[in-house]
C-alpha cells in the first residue's frame, strides 16, 4: 500500500518537474496520470494494491473539491456585481457543452465499442 | 467557562479543527445524498460548502485560517488525478477503439464550453477580467487557474466558477443527457467529464465504471485541449 502511494507521488512529482522544465501548458498531475497509464500498459495489468489504493482515493473524489469550494466566500463582491453574466454564462454554457459532447460522441463511436460497453 | 474558552482558543488555531470540520460536513452531506437515493440535485460538494461557510461565519474565521486545516484534503487532488490512470487502464480496450471519436468530441466540447461562456458573458456585460476568469470554467481547477493567470484574469474567481460548473454539470448533466437521448454510458461519461471535470467525474464514477473512466479521460484531455486552444482563441478575438 505504501509502495503504491509512493508510486503515485513519484508519477506526480515527475509530472510537475517535466511541466516546469519544458513549460508544458498542462498541469503536473495530468502528466503524472499519463505516465502511470503508460506504465500500466507496459506492465500489462494493474497490481491489486494499486487498484485498491486508486479506488479508495477516487471513491471520495468529491470531498477533495470542498476546500477550494469554500473559497466562494472570498468573491462575494465580484459575484454580487456580475452575477447575471456569470450565472447565465456558466449555466447555459455547461449544459450546452454536455449536450454537444454527448451527442457527438454517441454518433461518432464505433458500433462494436458502443455495444461492448455494459450499461 | 474560562477553561472552555481556552480550549476553543487552542482548537480554533489548530489545523485539526478545520480539517475535521471539512470531513464532518462532507460525511453529513454524503449521508444526506445517500438518503435521497443519490438524487442529482443533492450534491455533497455544494451542501458541504454551505455548511462550512455557515460555521466559519458563526465562528468568525476567515478563509486563510480555514485553508490551513483544509489544505491536507486539497492536496490529495493531485494524487487522485494521477490515480485516474487505473480506471482508465481498465477501460482501455473500449477507449482505444473510440480514440478518434473521443478526440473530435472533446475538441468540439472544449470550443463549445469556452466560446459559449465568453459569448454569453460578454453579451450580458461582464468586464474583461471576469470574462477571462470565466473562459476556462470547464477545466479542472489547477489547470483552469493556470490558464486564467497566464491570460490576466483572477485565478481564485476561476476556482469558484470551475466548482460551480462542476456541481451544475454533475447534478443537471445526467438529466440533460437523458432528455437529449444520450444513453450510451461512454458518451455520457465523456460529456460530463468534458463539461464538468473532476466533480462530474466523481459523479460519473458512482454511476458506472465505464462512465467514470471516460469522464476521467475527458477531464484530462479537455484540460490539454483548452490550455492549448484558449490562449490562441483569445489573442485572435480580443487582443
Amino acid at each position: 500500500m505504501l509502495g503504491m502511494l509512493t508510486l503515485i507521488f513519484v508519477c506526480q512529482l515527475i509530472g510537475e518537474v517535466l511541466v516546469a522544465a519544458i513549460g508544458l501548458p498542462v498541469p503536473g498531475p495530468v502528466v503524472g496520470m499519463v505516465l502511470l497509464f503508460c506504465g500500466l500498459c507496459i506492465k500489462g495489468d494493474t497490481p491489486p494494491a494499486l487498484a485498491k489504493l486508486a479506488d479508495g482515493l477516487l471513491s471520495n473524489l468529491s470531498l477533495l473539491f470542498v476546500p477550494a469550494g469554500v473559497g466562494v466566500m472570498l468573491h462575494v463582491g465580484v459575484l454580487g456585481e456580475q452575477w447575471l453574466p456569470l450565472s447565465v454564462g456558466v449555466f447555459v454554457s455547461t449544459l450546452v457543452t454536455v449536450i454537444v459532447t454527448g451527442k457527438l460522441m454517441q454518433r461518432l463511436m464505433p458500433r462494436e465499442a458502443a455495444d461492448e460497453s455494459p450499461s | 467557562m474560562s477553561s472552555l474558552d481556552a480550549a476553543w482558543v487552542y482548537l480554533s488555531s489548530s489545523p485539526l479543527w478545520h480539517l475535521t470540520l471539512t470531513l464532518l460536513a462532507f460525511q453529513f452531506s454524503a449521508w444526506l445524498a445517500a438518503r435521497s437515493g443519490q438524487h442529482p440535485l443533492v450534491n455533497p460538494v455544494m451542501i458541504s460548502v454551505l455548511i462550512i461557510i455557515a460555521v466559519l461565519t458563526v465562528t468568525s474565521a476567515d478563509y486563510p485560517t480555514y485553508f490551513d486545516g483544509a489544505q491536507f484534503v486539497h492536496f490529495l487532488l493531485g494524487p487522485a488525478t494521477v490515480a485516474l490512470a487505473v480506471p482508465l487502464y481498465r477501460q482501455f480496450v473500449v477507449v482505444r477503439r473510440s480514440l478518434l471519436a473521443i478526440l473530435v468530441s472533446i475538441v468540439c466540447g472544449s470550443l463549445t464550453a469556452t466560446v459559449s461562456a465568453v459569448g454569453i458573458g460578454a453579451w450580458l456585460g461582464a468586464d474583461i477580467s471576469t470574462l477571462l476568469s470565466l473562459a476556462p470554467k470547464s477545466v479542472t481547477t489547477p489547470v483552469a487557474m493556470g490558464i486564467t493567470e497566464q491570460l490576466g484574469g483572477i485565478p481564485s474567481l476561476t476556482a469558484i466558477l470551475v466548482i460551480v460548473t462542476g456541481i451544475l454539470g454533475a447534478s443537471l448533466g445526467p438529466l440533460v443527457l437523458s432528455a437529449a437521448g444520450v444513453a450510451n454510458p461512454a458518451a455520457r461519461g465523456l460529456a460530463i467529464g468534458t463539461a464538468s471535470h473532476g466533480i462530474g467525474t466523481a459523479r460519473a464514477m458512482q454511476v458506472s465504471e465505464v462512465a467514470g473512466a471516460f469522464s476521467g479521460l475527458a477531464m484530462g484531455l479537455n484540460a490539454i485541449a483548452t490550455a492549448v486552444m484558449l490562449p490562441l482563441l483569445w489573442r485572435l478575438f480580443f487582443a
